[in-house]
């Protein structure tokens, strides 16, 4: 019965990611992506971890791929045309899958090769207490670095997209033509902006 | 034979309480339709439906068969495969939730052993939910959010700039008012310590003054501003604002699919209330219900159930009032009130409710 499941779960996940990859059009290609994260999510359920599979839809299919979606719909962008330039790309991305199948078979390899481990429901890694107690004791550091990451990228997203009013741009042109030493390129700036 | 009945029956369980759960929200959801044109005829002065039936009591089926007959037009230039999935996505996100819902107490005064081939050895204890998850709260969460794809999409395919419109506005909204809305819900969560709905209404049960709306009042307030925004009502319905935006995102569909819009819309309506109701309301808990009747009984669970229906219809009720009441936001009032106030206020809930808890519990 599991292994049925598992069977038409990460069937559902191929079937998406290689539509994701075949499809020319960007938006079809972000649906496709929301259906991996879909079956990505049924499989961590029948792995006993229900608290991962809510947050990879609450997060990935919820958060992050609507604002994918967002911006697709906004831009409305034309079919993605097949660039026959860039065909070295072909060579890279086999390569890269190449190592991927081999990584696969190694896990394969190092799985089959341990004793099996029953699962125990109440006790597994999937259970919410057990994250959140490993996640601020054993693991309190990286996660500690991964939010200051965050946090950087959030500062970062803010500064680029503000939008600075008329005495803030003057002042930065001024000062960049103050560091370039050029004081007569300080009126046309002013016009230009 | 009688193995096969034993591998079957708990699907059978299981598939029977849907159908049930499927049939009772859906009459609820329909039967709303029906107050929200009552009470805001009443509102308006006016006496609302009354010709189909007496007292207008037909006029959901009479909704329904208008819906089925109507000519069903499809945009010509419009994204096909997208333009039908669309509703599927909306409707089928709307009713997900449902199975975690919790509907009452478990009874566990019944032995089921009577039952043929053995089926009910050893039960004793028949939950009033679908599907007991350790995470319903993430669950209802999630599954609500990927139901904005529909009106996204549906908003999308129609190539229709209104619908465009309509659709780029839910996506944002929602995606604001997600944020304070899952804020909102943490003190809950921390205050009872689990995930579980159960186990949310357990740690409310006692008194009425164990109800989180007590101590977390700032986080109910959001919570129910956010859950106006999430469910695209009035004063938030901005994506489908009919004075700017003809209907919206729904402005191309026509027929059974718009009213596969028009019950998600409902639906979701529904599970917000539901969600209000477990987490500050106390779900199912009824003060002094326990002193009648004995715990784990049938009657026990069937009023505990009736409570929590009337609990729901009171958030209901909010909901019609305020849409005739409450005049529309504008789109950039209403960013600014999601990300500058609501949030934050959300946040510094959350931050007040750690440090009391921490400082109680040293």
């Amino acid at each position: 019965m599991a292994s049925a499941l598992f069977f038409l779960f990460a069937g559902l996940a191929i079937a998406s990611a290689i539509s994701l990859v075949y499809h020319r059009n960007p938006l079809y290609s972000a649906i496709s992506l929301i259906g991996v994260f879909i079956a990505l999510s049924c499989i961590y359920v029948t792995l006993a971890a229900p608290f991962i599979a809510a947050v990879q839809i609450l997060i990935y299919a919820g958060a992050i791929m609507v604002l994918v979606v967002f911006v697709i719909m906004l831009l409305n962008l034309d079919d993605d045309k097949p660039i026959n330039r860039l065909q070295y790309l072909y060579g890279i991305g086999g390569g890269l899958g190449l190592i991927l199948l081999v990584q696969t078979f190694f896990i394969f390899y190092a799985v089959s090769n341990k004793p099996n481990q029953y699962i125990k429901t109440d006790e597994t890694v999937g259970n919410t207490l057990s994250i959140g107690s490993s996640m601020y004791t054993q693991y309190l550091l990286p996660v500690e670095m991964v939010g200051i990451l965050l946090l950087m990228a959030v500062v970062g997203a803010v500064i680029l997209a503000r939008r600075l009013n008329q005495p803030q741009i003057e002042l930065l042109v001024d000062n960049e033509l103050e560091r370039r030493g050029d004081e007569e390129g300080k009126e046309d700036y002013r016009i230009k902006y | 034979m009688e193995a096969a009945i034993k591998t079957i029956f708990p699907f059978a369980v299981i598939g029977v309480a849907i159908l049930l759960a499927f049939q009772g929200v859906l009459m609820i959801v329909a039967y709303t339709v029906l107050a929200e044109r009552k009470v805001l005829g009443w509102i308006q002065g006016r006496i609302g439906p009354n010709r189909v039936g007496p007292w207008g009591v037909m006029q959901p089926f009479a909704d329904l068969l208008k819906f089925i007959f109507k000519e069903d037009i499809v945009p010509d230039k419009s994204t096909k495969f997208v333009y039908y999935l669309a509703p599927i996505v909306a409707l089928t996100c709307a009713l997900l939730p449902m199975v975690v819902y919790p509907f009452g107490p478990a009874i566990t005064s019944v032995d089921w052993s009577f039952l043929p081939y053995g089926l009910g050895d050893g039960i004793r204890r028949l939950p009033m939910t679908i599907a007991q998850i350790d995470v319903g709260v993430l669950f209802i969460l999630g599954v609500t959010s990927v139901g904005v794809y529909g009106i996204a999409l549906a908003g999308w395919s129609s190539n229709n700039k209104y619908s465009l419109m309509g659709g780029l506005r839910a996506s944002a909204q929602l995606i604001s008012y997600e944020l304070a809305m899952g804020a909102s819900v943490i003190g809950v969560v921390i205050l009872a310590g689990t995930l579980d709905l159960n186990g949310i209404i357990t740690a409310q049960m006692s008194s009425p003054f164990r109800w989180f709306i007590i101590p977390q009042f700032i986080g109910f307030v959001v919570f129910l501003i956010a859950a106006f925004a999430e469910t695209n009502r009035v004063p938030f319905d901005l994506p489908e604002a009919e004075t700017e935006l003809v209907a919206g995102f729904h402005t191309e569909y026509s027929a059974l699919k718009f009213a596969l819009f028009f019950m998600a819309e409902y639906v979701n309506m529904f599970t917000v209330s539901v969600l209000g109701t477990v987490l500050f309301l106390g779900g199912w808990y009824i003060p002094g219900l326990s002193h009648i009747f004995e715990v784990g009984t049938i009657p026990y669970a069937l009023f505990s159930h009736i409570g929590f229906l009337l609990k729901i219809f009171a958030f209901l009720f909010l909901y019609i009032w305020v849409r005739g009441t409450m005049p529309r936001f504008r789109f950039d009032q209403l960013m600014n009130f999601g990300w500058k106030f609501l949030l934050p206020v959300a946040l510094v809930n959350v931050i007040f409710t750690i440090l009391i808890v921490y400082f109680l519990n040293r």
